[in-house]
């Protein structure tokens, strides 16, 4: 009776624990959260802090007004889509590291189109969304073909882009002899000019305030669009298959350079459109303190929704709310907003060492194949 | 304690031990005992709990129930250090050792000689070479592990053990990864082990070995001990039905080939390896549809290049391959696979599955952009998972669904696995590269039955093994590789088995009709 095969899902035992056993890992990243509030919550109360009233004060601040919700989302927006970007690479078995650098590529791609055209909105929203997918793409595909064609990692070379990308941006911004992309009306020489309306991306109201821009539409389609590609296409096939085990991909015919460039292509095109979306959205120009690191918190984004589409528009509203949320905290308890850069440190470690939550919340140990989180998410 | 008349003390007990996993009953009610100085083989199928039943005497899991004892005293708790420290050693089948440490290193690992706060190689070298002498364990302790060959790194393994004071040594499945000469020198090894009162736990599937080399042997079938015997009363094919349950054949019952056109011819092949030696050199030879064509070999011997240079994967140096009249000497391996060419990889967990992965997307791995399968780029999730199910009924293959991960199968069920989807499309020419290989002795019976049968529909079949026994029972004709050559190519039946060990040693032709004679 023990190996005879075929048969269905043996009798378990009944119950919460049955369930707990069997559905529990999916929880980790939420267990995870909620073990670092609490660490955060005795480390407030160490230093002297009312922790209670700093978390109203968190959560007021992130979602307690609709002011407050309309900025969490604005805020959210970029780490979601980069986090996306981050987790079609982990996907694809690269660690793109460079989204900070594709998204400011982005940008300016968006930015140049917005300050040269004159168009109607109908085409030129579409067209510095395109122009800030294929500035990050191109940045991204330099570090694709150099990891296909010479092996060279991707992780240094998309570091290295970054800073290139960084420096460039800001040569472009601050020269004036020869004026290059700065704006010759401001005099801090810090900004490019500012877009046209006709790509401005159109508000949504919420409540009184009219801050919500159409970006967050974007993500919410984008995180769709990426678990679609990824699950149900050929193309998301050959990315997971050459990320998971690059041998058998071409044992299977599928050419595994190829498949490199794609992937870090598609990755860059993503994070260059949360640069566009924030020009087009936000900030309607690329300035040298633009909105650096939201490349590098959406890697952070990425592993706590184990690079699941679905779960980074979770984990991405969530960066956006500690943010958001930070400064009402600041006011109501007088704590630092620091204290939530360290709630976002544990949620990291208690992520990436999750034999500690699976150890406090009995959690059956990992399975064969379960093992790589980074790569390896609850699709497989 | 005395134990079947013989005055040996019982070094390890197991009494009614049980290990369940969820679905399955790994271990039932599963009791054995080892004698001093002897050999215990255990033989079982794939999945038949073998595996389990050791990882619990060394402590890896834990038991449900069940007591093990340990020269008469309780073994309680379950963990690898409390089980090296009662004296038991286990050699894994896959070796767990640190390439680019050097033997020493890797053998004082985690039990470490210090002097003065450092490391005392010197010493632990010293007693490596003593336990190397007394065991008759040739190995260079200074050497890198990334420089042996494996029958060496096992020697490393068991080195291992015994520099832990083990006497109780498990071997799990140490022949699978040996040539034949390295396997007789494990036996070699076994025995001067046991004559100085060392006791050993074999576990394997090859029947010979166990005749050989064990001096009792329990059958493991279904996580049950179906039968204890020993070598005098049993005999292969005993042991065998014993395993599965029912009578299997150990040869292949098939017809005279009916060889037609041929569909692959190599001219003058030559193939680089990684390290851009020679590894294939001058070769030709043609496969034609109806027959199967055998190339005998000891591993390392250019085989895996040439297949992966037929299949594209590799690219030749010069030379062609022509596959049903078309050059593809260069072409890559979806047109190759496209015009009708089916693949079985050596290393089935490395090339030919994907571990993590549902049996739905391993049973489409080369063939899930084609229709039915995906329409445009979109996949259809239907028509793949019905197909993983028309794969799994068709082939026996013994999982609980399509969905899980293949990496839940055992090894004989994911290659049965294999060779359905390579099967499962319209076929020219089959290469089957050590299509049995650590498989159990039912699956390997069906296996070589579904090559036949291909073979009997018209299909060329191309089959490498460095089984001997294997590439005799299916081939038709036979060719010998050794050193990037094929050194002989004979009808089946021409050439004695010896004669064709002594090929596949660098013997000439000629020479091995003489020696023979």
């Amino acid at each position: 009776m023990a190996v005879e095969g075929r048969t269905p899902e043996p009798a378990q035992p009944a119950g919460f624990r049955a369930f707990w056993a069997r559905y529990s890992p999916l929880f980790v990243p939420i267990l995870a959260v909620i073990t670092a509030l609490i660490v955060g919550a005795v480390i407030i109360g160490i230093t002297g802090g009312d922790w209670l009233a700093a978390y109203i004060g968190l959560w007021q601040g992130a979602f307690g007004s609709p002011r407050a919700l309309a900025n969490t989302v604005i805020r959210s927006t970029p780490y979601i889509i980069c986090g996306l970007a981050v987790a079609l690479a982990f996907k694809s078995g690269l660690f793109n590291i460079g989204a900070e650098g594709q998204l400011y590529a982005g940008a300016m791609c968006a930015v140049v189109i917005g300050t040269t055209l004159k168009l109607p909105p109908i085409l030129h929203i579409p067209m510095g969304i395109v122009a800030g997918a294929v500035g990050g793409a191109a940045w991204a595909a330099i570090a694709g073909i150099l990891k296909a064609r010479t092996g060279a990692h991707e992780v240094i070379n998309t570091i290295m882009l970054n800073y290139i990308a960084l420096r460039l941006t800001d040569w472009l911004i601050r020269s004036r002899q020869p004026l290059l992309l700065g704006d010759p009306l401001d005099t801090s020489s810090s900004r490019t000019p500012f877009i046209a309306e006709s790509m401005r991306l159109p508000n949504i109201r919420l409540g009184e305030t009219t801050a919500l821009h159409a970006g967050i539409l974007m993500a919410i389609i984008l995180v769709f669009l990426v678990a679609w590609f990824l699950n149900r296409t050929t193309i998301g096939f050959e990315l997971r298959t050459s990320g998971t085990n690059p041998n058998a991909a071409k044992y299977a015919g599928i050419s595994v350079p190829k498949t490199i460039v794609l992937a870090m292509v598609l990755s860059g095109s993503l994070a260059g459109l949360a640069g566009a979306g924030e020009v087009m959205g936000v900030r309607y120009a690329v300035s040298t303190d633009f909105i650096s690191g939201v490349g590098f918190d959406a890697i952070a984004v990425a592993l706590l929704a184990r690079s699941n589409p679905i779960g980074i528009l979770f984990s991405g509203l969530l960066w956006g709310a500690l943010l958001t949320g930070a400064r009402l905290m600041q006011v109501r308890a007088g704590i630092s907003i620091d204290v939530i850069r360290i709630i976002q440190a544990l949620i990291i470690m208690f992520i990436a060492a999750d034999q500690i939550v699976r150890w406090m919340y009995r959690i059956p140990q990992r399975k064969p194949g379960e093992e790589v989180l980074i790569s390896k998410g609850w699709g497989g | 304690m005395t134990q079947n008349g013989q005055d040996r003390p019982v070094v390890l007990e197991a009494r009614g031990i049980t290990k369940r996993f969820p679905g399955v009953v790994a271990n039932d009610n599963v009791s054995l005992k080892l004698l001093q100085g002897e050999v215990l083989a255990l033989l079982g199928e794939n999945g038949a709990g073998k595996s389990t039943l050791m990882n619990i005497l060394y402590g890896l899991y834990g038991q449900d129930e069940g007591e093990i004892f340990v020269n008469g005293a309780p073994l309680r708790v379950s963990s690898p250090h409390e089980s090296i420290q009662r004296g038991i050693g286990m050699v894994h089948q896959h070796f767990q050792l640190v390439p680019v440490m050097t033997v020493t290193e890797n053998v004082i690992l985690g039990n470490e000689v210090m002097r003065r706060g450092l490391l005392d190689r010197r010493q632990a070298g010293q007693r490596i070479r003593e336990i190397s002498q007394q065991y008759g364990l040739p190995v260079d302790p200074e050497a890198l592990i990334a420089d042996l060959d494996v029958g060496a790194q096992q020697r490393v393994e068991i080195i291992k053990a015994l520099y832990r004071n083990a006497d109780i040594l498990i071997l799990d499945e140490p022949t699978a990864v040996l040539t034949p000469q390295e396997a007789d020198d494990l036996v070699r090894v076994m025995r001067t082990l046991t004559a100085q009162g060392k006791s050993l736990i074999f576990i394997t599937h090859k029947l010979r070995e166990v005749l050989e080399v064990a001096d009792r042997i329990m059958v493991l079938r279904g996580g049950r001990v179906v039968g204890e015997t020993t070598p005098a009363e049993a005999t292969e094919a005993s042991l065998a039905s014993l395993m599965v349950g029912r009578t299997v054949l150990l040869r292949v019952d098939k017809e005279v080939a009916r060889p037609g056109a041929p569909v692959l011819e190599v001219r003058n092949l030559q193939v680089r390896d990684d390290r851009q030696l020679m590894a294939v050199n001058d070769v030709s030879f043609e496969v034609h549809a109806g027959e199967i064509l055998g190339i005998a070999g000891v591993q390392g011997n250019g085989q895996t290049e040439l297949v992966q240079a037929v299949n594209g994967l590799r690219s030749a140096v010069a030379g062609s391959i022509r596959i049903a009249g078309q050059d593809v000497t260069l072409a890559s391996s979806r047109t190759v696979s496209e015009l009708g060419v089916a693949h079985i990889p050596e290393d089935r967990q490395r090339d030919g599955i994907i571990a993590s992965y549902p049996l739905t997307d391993n049973g489409v791995l080369e063939y899930y952009y084609r229709e039915p399968f995906a329409r445009g780029i979109v996949r259809n999730e239907q028509e793949v998972t019905k197909h993983a199910q028309d794969l799994v009924t068709r082939f026996d293959v013994r999982t609980p669904g399509v969905h899980v991960a293949a990496s839940s199968l055992s090894g004989g069920n994911q290659q049965k696995f294999i060779v359905a989807r390579e099967f499962s499309h319209p076929l020219k020419l089959l290469i089957a590269a050590q299509p049995t290989r650590g498989i159990d002795v039912g699956s390997i019976e069906f296996i070589h039955n579904q090559i036949v049968h291909k073979r009997d529909e018209g299909v060329a079949v191309l089959v490498v093994s460095a089984e001997l026994d294997e590439i005799l029972a299916l081939s038709d004709r036979i060719a010998v590789m050794y050193h990037g050559r094929i050194v002989a190519i004979v009808n089946n039946g021409d050439l004695s088995r010896a004669q064709l060990g002594l090929l596949m040693a660098g013997v000439s032709l000629k020479e091995a009709m003489v020696l023979q004679q």
